[in-house]
């Protein structure tokens, strides 16, 4: 009888190794609701998986995956990720494919205090700080960079920025109201459209598109490899559609 | 090297600040449990102590939801042309939340170990209260209260789940050494990283090796 609450932690503490079956999925922080819907489908067709999501900033991952995290898949948000991890033979260079685009946006809190309309608004005094990814580990940072030094503005926001330390930081805090403004993925924007107003879509001078990989350590490429197909399979292409990502 | 010297800079300041008024309300505080005859004193000594063990992004999310723009103090600051979040000063308080206890801690052990007679012996001698405490329990109980803030320090230096969420990632306003060190291990940066871990390590040391040497335990016998 003693022994019982001395089992009870014991079973505690053993139930949390991780099966064999485990896909894990390294996937950019814009995919989180995305990939758990597409994660979702995919343990319907293949019950001997579970998918186990790992989601962050691009580069961080890239970071896990280079350093030899137990990854299975990567997904990125940008091309600049995915050649580190390809030059750090990170990946299979092999199944390296395009999945799915994206757009940039400004985004405001609801109602807008600042008055922000667009790109050219976030210099004037109305506007004190503005989040965005931080450029050097998030994809969202340096498409929101490379589209501001096109309109010549990135040093007068860069002096206001706020680094996130992924797009769902940004978000947050536009939702919040902590920060007047923030870029931020349309689909990003979407997910909490009741709490954020979309000022302006930004352009960019290079296409968000969103690379995917099998891993080049995985214990499971066959399995790695069928996700890879679903993303992309009709199905797949519906969910990722649900949530506001155009086909590559 | 600005890459280092910035944050370390910030850092020291915010650091410093935090164990200051730790210091004041830290002290005030563990003189009053201590010297307080009630069974709720060690309710309150126990809420007093969460800092210390909940996690950090608990007490993020406590100050952001308290201090934001939308939040309960923060509007009402807001009006007032105050602004806590992304400011250094709200880093300040993220890192004299999560040292306070180990302040009070050691403060209300060291008053608790004064002798209450040396006390009464001032009060005797025509002293008043204030006096009293400036002048014997303060003087007698210094070395365990610097001991303390010693502590504190070390853990501002390195505070920082609590001070990413209110505070941020600002360069060069509120990126402190250790939210430096996480941003820059995300870029890739390991040189840079490699530095201001060496940094904050060599400072942690040396703040624990003097409250060490300054803890209450280690005062010499007097041989009689």
């Amino acid at each position: 009888m003693r022994l019982r609450p001395l089992a009870a932690l014991l079973l505690l503490v053993a139930s949390g190794s991780a099966g064999a079956a485990d896909l894990v999925v390294s996937a950019a922080a814009s995919l989180t609701d995305a990939f758990q819907a597409v994660g979702k489908a995919y343990e319907a067709k293949h019950p001997e998986t579970r998918v186990v999501l790992n989601l962050a900033a691009s580069d961080v991952l890239l970071r896990q995956i280079a350093s030899g995290a137990p990854a299975d898949v990567f997904a990125s948000a940008d091309q600049t990720a995915m050649d580190k991890a390809a030059a750090a033979k990170a990946i299979d260079p092999a199944t390296r494919q395009d999945f799915a685009r994206n757009g940039l946006v400004l985004i405001v809190p609801r109602g807008n205090p600042a008055k922000v309309s667009g790109p050219r608004d976030l210099g004037g005094p109305a506007v004190k700080r503005v989040a965005y990814g931080a450029p050097a580990s998030v994809p969202a940072g340096r498409y929101t960079k490379a589209a501001l030094e096109q309109l010549t503005l990135w040093q007068a926001v860069s002096a206001k920025g706020v680094l996130a330390q992924n797009v769902r930081q940004a978000l947050d805090y536009v939702a919040r109201g902590e920060v007047d403004a923030g870029f931020v993925f349309s689909t990003d924007a979407t997910v909490a459209r009741d709490r954020v107003d979309v000022a302006a879509t930004v352009p960019t001078p290079t296409p968000i598109s969103y690379p995917i990989a099998v891993v080049a350590g995985s214990k499971q490429p066959k399995d790695a490899a069928a996700f890879e197909a679903f993303v992309q399979s009709p199905e797949g292409r519906r969910i990722l559609a649900g949530f506001g990502f155009q086909a590559p | 090297m600005d890459g280092v010297w910035i944050p370390l800079a910030l850092t020291l300041k915010v650091a410093l600040w935090a164990t200051a008024i730790n210091l004041v309300l830290g002290v005030a505080v563990a003189f009053g449990l201590a010297r307080w005859r009630s069974p709720a004193r060690e309710v309150v000594d126990s809420v007093l102590t969460l800092p210390l063990v909940l996690p950090p992004t608990v007490l993020g999310y406590y100050l952001l939801v308290l201090l934001g723009r939308r939040g309960v103090f923060g509007a009402w600051l807001d009006r007032l042309g105050i602004e806590l979040v992304f400011t250094w000063q709200g880093a300040v308080i993220a890192s004299t939340l999560v040292a306070f206890p180990l302040v009070q801690k050691a403060a209300r052990a060291a008053f608790e170990a004064v002798d209450p007679q040396l006390e009464d012996a001032a009060r005797v001698l025509g002293l008043r209260e204030v006096a009293v405490f400036f002048r014997v329990s303060l003087p007698l109980a210094a070395r365990g209260i610097t001991a303390g803030a010693l502590l504190a320090f070390a853990r501002a230096l390195g505070e920082f789940g609590a001070t990413l969420m209110i505070a941020g990632n600002l360069p060069g306003r509120t990126q402190t050494l250790s939210v430096a060190i996480y941003a820059a291990v995300q870029a890739g940066d390991d040189r840079t990283a490699g530095l201001m871990v060496a940094v904050v390590s060599v400072t942690c040391v040396v703040a624990l090796l003097l409250a060490g040497w300054l803890a209450p335990g280690r005062v010499r016998r007097v041989r009689p």
